[in-house]
């Protein structure tokens, strides 16, 4: 088990500048999560952890030693490949037993580790199997137990469950989670599936464009993400973005005029008439009842989930707004709600994106 | 097991575009692949059948497809066996009568049933020859006592099965370096290997036999194995192969600290072993044949190839045909086994990449 740390990692593949500059440090025992949208960077960033990939610039350090120089083999670490990458022609045995072999452990021992995993990842039945012969979970099992058995310093992930089935997929996503209590080795893993960064992880590092957007635990990132691309990302249905400008006496001004009538509706402490972002999650819009509301809501969609039910509908002057009700049939397409805004769950971004927080 | 063959079979035979029509395209297919049969096949069984005829046979006119013998039949009151003939006697009947001798237009003939009884004589014409279909093993058996078939043998197999481990080894190395590694100038590597394709052997022959007699291996096995261990042929067909292997495997097994050595032998040869088995059967069906470069470096007897060997019966003067056709059979059956057992590899090819 070890700590990571990387210091200014640029990578580019000829022109193309894949990653600008990530700095972050992982402790040990870690489970970090890499997100991000397609093409940021994500599985470049992991390979270049793994060694797979050489640097343009910067340094990583495994354990406070400078490993940015060694080849994959020598930095100990372990990858579950997206397409599991299991060898196709060696049993289910010799493909866990392969890396301890290289190792020159003696046979007792490799026997012993590889039994121990089998037994972990409940694959004693296929030891002898070729990989063809079995279901994608089970494949998926070996992966994770052919890095298992090395006991490697660090445990890299890139997407492993992204060829699962959804049912498959939440099964193995909470095995991961008890693997990662069980051996509590430092992981880092790739996703982009909100749900399963959201419950996996220790730490979300949120990645676009080949920089780090923001670095924090699930929560934080939802309740105070620090730019409006964090915002948009973390979160399902996404958070209601709404751009306009500070009007005085705290009013939110947008183009179909002002939200909230009565008393002032921002938090204290905005320029007037500075240009802003006004975020709210779907849940932290109610519908008004007998309060004053903030809004009239066209509806123009209502998707009933059972447990819950999300309202798609359009503001006065035309932005889009969801909200989030636990009533089984709070209104019909069409009709008009009445709204209130959390006024304690509102995120405000300056016209660079960035949060300003009270 | 032989009834379930047969019925697949009859049921291979009586496919159709439409099931239980016969279309004239049909009928056309099938014309099209039997000729394609009688092409490909008539010439090896006219091969095989004609190996099996007396020299006298094979010069007959016209020839025969099978191979025929006069029937001879001993009779008592003489030393030697008497051919037999089928004789159309002056009164309109047919008789087999054996001949005791021919004189001019004359020959004479006896009953063989009654052997002491009056000897008939009749003009050739009436007459014509019982023949049997008889197999002349000893067109195989006489050279392989006396033609070192066992000896060329021998060195055939060794040059082919060591020729064809070293080619394999050899082209795989330098696919696995071309398709695997990331270098510069790789491309250019790979277009320099293609273009040896384009220098034709008559070219390169002197030069080659210059160099392997400056190392001295004239007239031994290695002057006929070293110099085409490396064909341009196989280091593409490997690396075309190697190609479509998944990246992914081979930075699994780096990152499983493999190294480059295990990479190759434990993780892409495996997978390989489709194509190799094509470059094998490549690599032995040349090997076997080959015969201009053996002529040009062996000269000594103890060391011909079969091949070589066989070039023997076909004297300045005089080919013994009859030896030449069995000892050609002889030649080809073990090329032709070797492709029964390794097509197989060739169609199975490996169903599961263990991807998804
Ligand atoms: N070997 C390469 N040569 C050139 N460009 C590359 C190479 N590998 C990746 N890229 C580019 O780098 C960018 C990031 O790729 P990467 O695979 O890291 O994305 P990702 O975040 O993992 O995306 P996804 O979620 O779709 O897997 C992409 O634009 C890709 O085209
Ligand atoms: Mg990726």
């Amino acid at each position: 088990m070890a700590g990571l740390v990387l210091k200014g990692i640029a990578k580019s593949f000829g022109p193309v500048e894949v990653l600008r500059g990530i700095d972050l440090e992982v402790a040990n025992g870690e489970f970090v999560v890499f997100v991000g949208p397609s093409g940021c960077g994500k599985s470049t960033l992991l390979r270049v952890i793994a060694g797979l990939e050489e640097v343009t610039s910067g340094t990583i350090l495994i354990d406070g030693q400078d490993v940015t120089a060694e080849r994959a083999a020598e930095r100990g670490l372990a990858m579950v490949f997206q397409s599991y990458a299991l060898y196709p022609h060696m049993s289910v045995y010799r493909n866990i037993a392969f890396a301890l072999e290289n190792m020159r452990l003696p046979r007792e021992e490799i026997e012993a580790r590889v039994r121990r995993a089998a037994t972990m990842l409940r694959l004693t039945d296929y030891l002898d199997r070729k990989p063809g012969a079995l279901s994608g979970g089970q494949r998926q099992r070996v992966a994770i137990g052919r890095a298992v058995v090395r006991d490697p310093k660090i445990f890299l992930f890139d997407e492993p469950l992204s060829n699962l089935d959804a049912e498959l997929r939440v099964a193995t996503r909470k095995e991961l989670a008890g693997l990662h209590a069980e051996i509590g080795g430092t992981m880092i893993y790739v996703t982009h599936d909100q749900v399963e960064a959201m419950t996996l992880a220790n730490r979300i590092v949120v990645l676009n464009k080949g920089r780090i957007e923001q670095v924090g635990t699930p929560l934080e990132l939802y309740n105070r993400p620090a730019n409006l691309f964090v915002a948009g990302f973390i979160g399902s249905p996404r958070m209601n973005l709404i751009s306009g400008r500070v009007g005085p006496d705290g009013h939110f001004e947008m183009p179909g005029g002002a939200l909230a009538q009565s008393g002032p509706f921002l938090p204290a402490g905005l320029a007037p008439g500075a240009e802003i972002t006004l975020g709210i999650r779907p849940e932290h819009v109610l519908p008004a009842g007998g309060e004053a509301p903030d809004a009239i809501l066209t509806v123009d969609l209502v998707e009933q989930l059972g447990s819950e039910s999300y309202l798609y509908g359009t503001l006065p002057g035309g932005a889009a707004l969801t909200l989030r009700s636990p009533l089984e049939d709070p209104a019909r397409r069409g009709e008009s709600l009445p709204v209130r805004f959390e006024r304690h769950r509102l995120h405000v971004f300056d016209a660079a994106g960035l949060a300003l927080r009270p | 097991m032989s009834r379930v063959n047969t019925s697949r079979a009859l049921l291979l035979l009586r496919q159709a575009r439409r099931p239980g029509r016969l279309g004239w395209t049909d009928i056309l297919a099938y014309g099209y692949l039997a000729l394609g049969v009688v092409l490909m096949f008539g010439p090896v069984l006219w091969l095989v059948l004609s190996s099996l005829k007396t020299p006298a046979a094979l010069l007959e006119f016209p020839p025969s497809f099978l191979p025929l013998t006069q029937k001879t039949i001993s009779v008592p009151g003489h030393a030697q066996p008497l051919e037999l003939h089928r004789v159309r006697l002056p009164d309109g009947s047919v008789k087999e009568l054996a001949q005791v001798r021919r004189i001019g237009i004359q020959a004479t003939m006896i009953d063989p049933a009654s052997p002491g009884g009056p000897v008939i004589r009749v003009p050739i014409e009436a007459r014509e020859p019982v023949r049997e279909v008889a197999f002349a093993w000893s067109n195989y058996t006489e050279p392989l006592k006396q033609f070192a078939f066992g000896r060329y043998f021998a060195n055939s197999l060794v040059v082919t099965i060591v020729a064809t481990l070293i080619t394999l080894l050899i082209n795989s190395m330098a696919a696995y370096a071309l398709a695997i590694y990331e270098f510069r100038g790789r491309n250019a590597a790979l277009l320099m290997v293609i273009g040896t394709l384009m220098i034709p052997i008559t070219i390169v022959l002197v030069p080659v036999f210059l160099v392997v007699t400056q190392l001295g291996l004239n007239n031994s096995l290695w002057a006929v194995i070293l110099p085409g261990a490396a064909t341009p042929t196989g280091v593409f067909l490997l690396r075309q192969y190697m190609l479509t292997l998944p990246r992914d495997l081979i930075e699994a097994a780096r990152m499983d600290k493999a190294s480059e050595w295990q990479i190759y032998s434990r993780i892409v040869m495996p997978l390989t072993l489709p194509a190799l088995a094509v470059l094998a059967i490549f690599s032995i069906m040349w090997r076997w044949n080959e015969f201009l470069w053996p002529l040009a470096v062996l000269t000594k007897s103890e060391v011909y190839t079969l091949q070589i060997g066989l070039n023997a019966f076909q004297g300045e003067l005089q080919t013994q045909w009859h030896y030449l056709l069995a000892m050609t059979v002889m030649t080809l059956a073990p090329v032709a086994l070797v492709f029964v057992f390794l097509q197989r590899f060739i169609t199975t090819g490996i169903a599961n990449t263990g991807m998804k």
